[in-house]
């Protein structure tokens, strides 16, 4: 069967992931094809590619005849479809999501369930690239960065919830559309989208109000509300 | 150039435990690692982290201390094992402080006590601490963000290629590719040290990360170091046939099963890893096939969502309604850098090391399930202490005079074809078992391949065949080294399976070291 990466066309044989395809083809037919890998089984994060426009992990997604590959979206890309990530850690940093002043607290099994899948995140970026802000907003947080918020905040262990809320307002939560793209693209069956929409509700509390609403208040009249028909 | 106190090498759960307690300890810290963070073996991970808490069985540290030896088929050290063991649960409870999700049990009486743990095999009882079936990966980018957010600078894509001395004859820093600017560049510091995992993806079947090449060991050797226990490979028993993806002990520990073509059991499924790996090489070396039976686990869902995924990905089976083919690959590099009580590597002043490159003599000759995350904590912060305590090499910087390999006259192809025959010989001359004859032709295949001779094609910048190449001639070096170990153990311990000498020998208490003089 046939593939391109990025225009150009292979043959390939009949493989279990892609992953094994690009393999093959580097070390076969193409060794200037560029690529990332290390664990090849959907934990490390590295692999993620576009395949058809949808993000996929090359070590997971079998592929089909007359796939399309390119490289994820809104990283510096290297050399074809390897992007440099860095810059999405420095998000974890700005955000200030860790736990830095520790709590007393005996969880439970309920507890263990409130972050269980958010903390199955694996840094693949497939959500960052599937989201639409990001092509209109380069400093918006995005979406993983936003699960990772929330799933500090959502730990009863951790003391320093409100610095957190407050390093996610600006280019940040209420910049989501609630398009629900991340959700679709993640690997892992993380839900970014429902995650913002808790980190709205627990800002709210904390007194803060969606600036997209406060300005249809100054302006009097139909401002426009990024959530409606949504 | 960059000029700190203390220079990490290697991002996985080891180097950032090492450099999060030299940050707290006063030290100004950099991190220097190959990939991006998470491209390591400790996200993979799965099965837990060995602490004897006692949160369901009884258990104790002299338990787990004496598990520990046992296992080690005396070749440990005690006083290092009961470090180990001991740390263990200050251990969890720093994990449990920085906001580790561990998987909890109701109605516990504090913190640590509602830690959920599982039994893994060689355990005496439920010691294994576990984030369902995400243990590495939880616990790694937990330590991520705290690592991240503490200030420290992690360096990515520079690959570790020498540590550089200084006229006292002490480390000093290190030189590295700069796979981003195709430069070699030097990082120089008061004390280094080493984190760059184990080689477990030299061998053609196994479950590591890709690049786990043993560049850290390979470097050490090159500088005068020593290397120890090499011949100690660790094969786990259960991973997807031909995919050799691991399903982890843990599913074992739940109560699966291994049965035969006939469908019957035939070995205690919670022995140790190299009991287990032998009965099951002993049935594939007779034709037959075997099979993990997770049908009549409970909760299988819950406990191991990862495990059925993967088999279900990888294997193309529902574990919950079908037997999963497996057989054994090679899993963990029980052999690494030599290093005293301190993690000072021997020979080498000012260079530590610390998690799976290193032999702290915890492992002796078979490791168990879950002790290789703890060392990667436990001794990693401890690593991180002792190291931002010792006192400064001085820094003397020096011109870069190294040749990457690089020559438009050589073909990449070349470097791949050489990396499979390599991994390939390895795994049938250097396997689960081994004789003087596969030894010695598995010495004189991977010679005739003459890698060292090899070249990649291509600038160096962004160029994955160079970063291939360098990993290639570090595993050419460390299959030297690791025949070289194999040989000389003429017993049967463990791990290290001789098949002319079956029994184990009082005279070989002790693990194999090599230099580079040794293998030149
Ligand atoms: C599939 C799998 C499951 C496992 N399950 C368990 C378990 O349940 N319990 C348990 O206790 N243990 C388990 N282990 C073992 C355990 O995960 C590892 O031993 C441990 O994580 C090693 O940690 P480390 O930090 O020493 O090395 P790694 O996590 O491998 O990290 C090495 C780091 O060094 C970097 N590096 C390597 N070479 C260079 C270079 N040349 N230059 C710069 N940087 C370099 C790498 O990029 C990486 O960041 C498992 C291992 C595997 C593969
Ligand atoms: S839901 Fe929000 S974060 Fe997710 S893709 Fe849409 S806009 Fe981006
Ligand atoms: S949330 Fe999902 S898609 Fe986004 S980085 Fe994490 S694992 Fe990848
Ligand atoms: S290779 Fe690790 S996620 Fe694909």
């Amino acid at each position: 069967m046939k593939i391109t990466v990025n225009e150009k066309s292979y043959n390939i044989e009949k493989v279990l992931t892609l992953l094994d395809a690009l393999y093959k083809i580097k070390s076969t037919q193409d060794s200037n094809l560029t690529y990332d890998a290390g664990c090849r089984s959907g934990v490390c994060g590295c692999c993620s590619v576009k395949v058809n426009g949808k993000e996929q992990l090359a070590c997971e997604y079998e592929p089909q005849d007359g796939d399309k590959i390119e490289p994820i979206k809104y990283y510096p890309i290297k050399k074809d479809l390897l992007v440099d990530k860095s810059s999405g850690y420095n998000l974890i940093s700005k955000e200030r999501a860790y736990l830095k002043l520790y709590q007393e607290s005996t969880l439970e099994k309920t507890d263990e369930s409130k972050t269980q899948i958010q903390t199955d995140c694996i840094l693949c970026s497939s959500c960052y690239s599937a989201c639409p802000v990001l092509e209109v907003d380069k400093n918006f947080l995005g979406p993983f960065a936003l699960t990772r918020a929330y799933r500090y905040t959502a730990d009863r262990r951790v003391a320093n919830e409100k610095e957190i809320v407050d390093n996610i307002q600006k280019s940040a939560i209420w910049d989501c559309t609630l398009c629900g793209e991340c959700t679709l693209a993640c690997p892992m069956g993380i839900d970014p989208k429902a995650d913002i929409l808790q980190l709205r509700n627990l800002s709210a509390k904390h007194g803060y109000m969606d600036p997209n609403l406060s300005n249809m208040g100054f302006g009097g009249g139909f401002g426009f509300d990024p959530n409606g028909g949504f | 150039m960059i000029s700190i106190d203390i220079l990490v090498v290697g991002s996985g759960i080891s180097g950032l435990s090492a450099a999060i307690s030299a940050k707290q300890n006063g030290s100004n810290v950099l991190v220097a690692t190959k990939n991006i963070p998470t491209k390591c073996n400790s996200v993979m991970a799965q099965g837990g982290i060995n602490a004897a808490l006692g949160n369901l069985e009884k258990d104790s540290i002299e338990l787990h201390i004496e598990d520990t030896l046992k296992s080690a088929h005396k070749l440990a050290n005690k006083e290092m094992v009961e470090l180990l063991c001991s740390n263990a649960p200050d251990t969890i409870e720093f994990l449990e402080k920085i906001g580790v999700p561990f998987s909890r049990l109701d109605n516990a009486s504090s913190p640590l006590k509602s830690v959920a743990q599982r039994k893994l095999g060689g355990a005496s009882s439920k010691r294994a601490c576990y984030a369902q079936d995400y243990t590495g990966l939880k616990v790694l980018h937990t330590l991520l963000d705290y690592t991240l957010n503490l200030g420290i600078e992690i360096k990515d894509n520079i690959f570790l290629l020498e540590l550089i001395k200084n006229s006292k004859n002490e480390v000093c820093g290190a030189l590295f590719f700069n796979f981003n600017s195709g430069e070699v560049e030097a990082i120089y510091a008061s004390k280094v040290i080493i984190a760059t995992g184990g080689f477990g993806s030299i061998y053609s079947k196994n479950t590591n990360s890709l690049g786990s090449s043993g560049d850290g060991i390979v470097t050490v050797l090159k500088a005068g170091g020593v290397a120890r226990g090499l011949e100690f490979i660790q094969f786990h028993p259960t991973t997807l046939k031909g995919s050799n993806i691991l399903v982890s002990e843990s599913a074992r520990g739940e109560g699966g099963y291994l049965v035969d073509s006939k469908n019957e059991r035939f070995v205690d499924e919670l022995a140790p890893r190299d009991v287990v790996a032998k009965a099951i090489f002993d049935k594939i070396n007779n034709r037959e096939k075997v099979f993990l039976d997770l049908r009549n686990i409970k909760d299988i869902t819950t406990l191991m969502p990862q495990e059925l995924k993967l088999i279900k990905t990888y294997a193309k089976v529902d574990a919950t309604k079908e037997l999963v083919e497996i057989e054994p690959a090679v899993h963990y590099s029980i052999g690494g850098i030599a290093v005293d009580k301190n993690f000072n590597a021997i020979n080498l002043k000012g260079c530590f090391a610390v998690g799976e490159c290193s032999n702290a003599l915890v492992h002796g000759a078979n490791r168990l399930g879950g002790n290789s995350l703890l060392e990667a904590v436990a001794f990693g912060r401890l690593a991180g202490k002792k190291a931002s305590d010792y006192p400064d090499s001085t820094i003397e910087r020096e011109d870069i005079k190294y040749n990457l390999p690089l020559d438009t006259n050589y073909s990449n192809f070349d470097i791949y074809k050489a990396k499979e025959i390599l991994a390939d010989t390895l795994f049938s001359g250097v396997g689960i078992v081994r004789e003087k004859n596969s030894l010695t032709d598995a010495k004189s295949r991977i010679e005739k391949l003459n890698i060292e001779k090899l070249k990649a094609n291509g600038t160096a910048k962004y160029n994955t065949n160079l970063t291939a190449l360098l990993e290639l001639q570090n595993a050419n070096i460390l299959a030297q080294a690791i025949i070289y170990a194999a040989n000389k153990r003429e017993e049967s311990r463990g791990s290290n399976i001789r098949e002319e000498f079956p029994d184990t020998k009082e005279e070989f208490e002790y693990p194999i070291d090599v230099t580079l003089g040794d293998i030149k």
